[in-house]
């Protein structure tokens, strides 16, 4: 039983595939295949990491006054 | 003691936005003829427009809440989830601008959709400059919020309703299927909605620091 299961998964599973690929819609695949895509997504990952923790530490430092003029009260 | 502790929806923030950049560029999208590969832009152009609504609706709702109960803070909110919301619809306007020249062949056409997205954008601008034009801080305050009131309506059945009635290249509107066709995929929604929340959460981020630097100085005038 559990071998036809696994049997008819794999075929549905070829079936995605295949249909999935046998478009001739031209797609950036060769720059996939490169591995060139993940120079960019490091590249725009490190950028917005870098303006996310930017903002992180401008919240930080808003929290500081918010607490500097409570405190002078 | 200082308490400069951030707050964890933050740092889910940070954590949906990488994700969608790193997903929405890498993960399998369907091959469709004419988009390729700038359906992808679909994790990043429509997100806007999400957050751009939600904040809007937020806005009207602090609105309400400042005609109910005067207080200064509501108001605040108010206009900053509105200004927020402005900042996100023009880029939602700019990066639809050029995903539609590369798509549709021309940066603007006189669709519905597009037009009535500008003219949204507008109805906002008109009530930071009419908010803008009063001294008195209750009087401005109450006016925008007034104002407020009506715009939001406006927006969304320019937006969402009226280019549906009609005929619009974009997509999801006037028989044009939206990208539930393509995103029966469900591979697309897994990138898709994080995206939404991700960009949503930091338009509540940033006009969460932009009203405490209201507040701030608030307290320093008084």
């Amino acid at each position: 039983m559990k071998k036809i299961t696994l049997l008819l998964l794999s075929f549905i599973a070829y079936i995605v595939s295949s249909y999935s690929q046998s478009s001739d819609v031209p797609m950036a695949d060769q720059f996939r295949a490169d591995g060139k895509i993940y120079v960019v997504i490091a590249v725009i990952g490190i950028l917005f990491l870098g303006m996310l923790v930017y903002l992180i530490l401008l919240d930080k430092k808003i929290s500081k006054i918010e607490q500097s003029i409570n405190s002078n009260k | 003691m200082l308490n400069t502790k951030i707050n964890w929806w933050k740092y889910l923030t940070i954590a949906l936005v990488i994700y969608t950049v790193v997903a929405g560029l890498l993960t399998e999208v369907p091959r469709l003829p004419i988009l390729n590969e700038t359906i992808r832009n679909l994790y990043f152009h429509v997100p806007m427009w999400f957050c751009m609504t939600v904040l809007l609706l937020i806005s009207v709702i602090y609105s309400i809440l400042y005609l109910v109960k005067p207080e200064i803070k509501n108001d605040f909110y108010a206009v900053e989830t509105a200004n927020t919301g402005i900042f996100f619809g023009i880029l939602g306007l700019i990066t639809g601008s050029i995903w539609a020249k590369y798509t549709w062949g021309t940066f603007w056409t006189s669709d519905p959709k597009l037009n009535a997205a500008a003219i949204g954008e507008l109805i906002y601008i008109a009530y930071i400059i009419l908010r803008g034009s009063f001294q008195d801080e209750q009087q401005r305050a109450r006016i925008g919020a007034v104002y407020n009131l009506f715009a939001f309506p406006i927006f969304i059945s320019i937006i969402y309703i009226i280019p549906r009635l009609t005929d619009s290249l974009h997509p999801g509107n006037g028989g044009n299927p939206a990208f539930s066709q393509y995103d029966l995929d469900s591979r697309m929604r897994l990138v898709f909605y994080p995206a939404v929340a991700g960009f949503i959460l930091l338009g509540v981020w940033f006009t969460s620091l932009r009203v405490r630097l209201r507040m701030i100085e608030y307290q320093i005038e008084q």
